[in-house]
């Protein structure tokens, strides 16, 4: 029964474009970071009549650089990826009356909203691979090479991140009752959880967090953040078991 | 088989169901008619788990519906009146790589399958269209085929032929027809021709609650009432206004032509109709006592217009 509800999952995505547009912004947004870090510099000190001593103050770009461009390119297009992917995902299903269709076989309700989960996530980290491949790839072209364990470590973080608002996606899915409703749900899950990143000290338990400890991961740096990815961990857990709870005793 | 008991279902102020109780034999056609709004969209869902009762109970070959680690999804196949699929999906995959494979049927068999019922519903022509560009009445076929995938002893159908036309319903009538006696069959509709061709037994509900259930030829029987069809070419006049005021007749209704006047007694009733229609000078081209149909028992029991 897995293997079928995952497979229709991914044909899904794939035949609805879903996956498709969510691996070429992921593929285009690990080319353009390095692309951006190293030439920004360069096309800000081409401005015809910049004044005097400005040229000299922009700094030469780094390695550092390049991974703090990736950084915030692939958490915000992620998580904006990732809410659209996710939003429709059980509320589009009983909005047209398909989830009333499946239900009538022989499908466990939990194990239907932990496939669609499964399938998410699985998008995500392909998206991550081939985010990541091109980053390293241009990055070792335009600066040097990138630490590669260290590299993937912090992908992994950004991926536990994105999961993070994955679930808090598919938990409003499949409490609302339409896909307008469940995108609200996510956006809302998405500016309480920045809001609640923002706030000094309790900045630093939230899944926000793991995206600095990336930063630091890969330069060397010395910043840890386990509290955080156990905050982002049990964020994803809480969702899912409430999502399958209400799921089971929904009426559809 | 099938067996209901009091079950009770509100939804706000509406009481969808109000103590409905029935029950079908093994291997029957069971007609389930009532008005719209009657409670039958209702018990199909109870019956298929996708809505629970406030209170009372049904059974499905003996096993109670509802209960935790019974499962009786894999005993029934489920026709919903408006059946929905993935529209990017062909009706070949729908039913080969997604819904056979959910009830353990794989590789060839489920091919093997997928392919006899889209022959047997008429679609095999359009196997690998996408589901996005089918008509109402492919999706109504296409639902059929789905409900029947792992030929299940019990079928629960509401309205599957409501969207389909002449031919396309006689298809299915006779599909229902060879399945009687192998499957048990809950067919819900308010169409009553349909149910006067398929089903061996009736039950007619209306406000959530069975008014009458009985074999369709005893259903008939108990609720005989004579009655008198009557067609004139210059229409009944005044003749309507007499006749309504009758001892003898009970009721009288008029559609296109055609009066048919329910009456107490046939035989005192025939000779001063004769005598009423031939002096009011209508031309009569028919005059005849007929047996009642199911929709005359429908409508005298809910008291409701039934649609043709």
């Amino acid at each position: 029964m897995i293997r079928t509800l995952l497979r229709k999952e991914f044909r899904e995505q794939w035949r609805t474009w879903k996956m498709i547009v969510f691996l070429a912004v992921f593929l285009i947004t690990g080319i353009i970071s390095p692309l951006l870090a190293k030439y920004t510099p360069v096309l800000l000190r081409s401005i015809p009549n910049l004044p005097e001593g400005l040229a000299g103050i922009i700094p030469n770009p780094t390695v550092a650089d390049s991974v703090a461009q990736y950084l915030k390119n692939i958490s915000q297009f992620g998580i904006l990826l990732v809410i659209l992917l996710t939003m429709g995902v059980v509320a589009q299903e009983k909005e047209r009356g398909t989830a009333a269709m499946l239900l009538t076989k022989p499908v466990s309700r939990s194990a239907l909203i932990l496939v669609k989960w499964l399938a998410g996530m699985t998008t995500v980290l392909a998206g991550l691979a081939v985010a990541g491949l091109a980053c390293l790839a241009y990055t070792l072209v335009l600066f040097e090479p990138l630490p590669f364990g260290s590299f993937w470590g912090m992908n992994l973080l950004i991926f536990i991140y994105l999961g993070v608002y994955l679930s808090v996606t598919l938990l409003a899915s499949t409490l609302a009752r339409s896909q307008v409703m469940a995108a609200a749900g996510g956006f809302g899950g998405l500016i309480l959880l920045l809001i609640l990143g923002s706030i000094p000290r309790l900045g630093d338990y939230m899944p926000g967090h793991l995206v600095a400890w990336g930063n630091s991961l890969t330069l060397n740096g010395n910043l840890s953040a386990w509290p955080a990815l156990g905050v982002a961990v049990g964020i994803i857990a809480v969702t899912l078991i409430i999502a399958c709870l209400s799921f089971e005793r929904e009426e559809i | 088989m099938i067996r209901i008991e009091n079950l009770v279902k509100t939804y706000g102020p509406v009481h969808a169901l109000d103590g409905l109780s029935l029950s079908v034999e093994a291997g029957a056609v069971y007609g389930f008619l009532g008005p719209n709004g009657a409670g039958k969209t209702t018990s199909m869902r109870i019956l298929s788990g996708l809505a629970r009762p406030d209170s009372g109970r049904a059974w499905i070959l003996d096993k109670e519906i509802g209960i935790p680690g019974t499962d009786i999804r894999s005993l029934i196949g489920v026709l919903p009146e408006e059946p929905t699929f993935y529209s990017w999906m062909t009706a070949r995959e729908y039913l080969r790589d997604f819904i056979a494979p959910l009830y353990k049927i794989h590789g060839q068999k489920a091919a093997g399958r997928a392919d006899e019922l889209l022959e047997i519903v008429t679609l095999k022509d359009a196997a690998n269209r996408r589901i996005g560009g089918f008509s109402r009445g492919m999706r109504q076929r296409l639902g059929l085929a789905q409900a029947l995938v792992h030929q299940p002893p019990v079928l629960l159908l509401d309205e599957p032929v409501s969207a389909l036309d002449p031919a396309g319903r006689k298809e299915v009538l006779d599909l229902i027809e060879t399945l009687r006696g192998q499957t048990t069959i809950l067919l819900s509709t308010h169409i009553l021709a349909d149910v006067e061709r398929v089903c061996d037994m009736v039950g007619i509900i209306a406000k959530g609650r069975l008014i009458v259930q009985d074999r369709r030829e005893d259903l008939l029987a108990r609720y005989v009432t004579p009655l008198f069809e009557i067609e004139s070419d210059n229409g009944f006049g005044h003749w309507l206004e007499w006749v309504g005021k009758q001892p003898f007749v009970t009721n009288v209704t008029v559609s296109n032509h055609t009066a048919r006047v329910l009456v107490t007694d046939v035989e005192k009733a025939q000779k001063p109709l004769l005598e009423s229609l031939a002096s009011e000078s209508l031309r009569v081209r028919r005059f005849e006592k007929v047996h009642p149909s199911l929709e005359d028992v429908f409508l005298r029991l809910t008291g409701k217009e039934a649609q043709p």
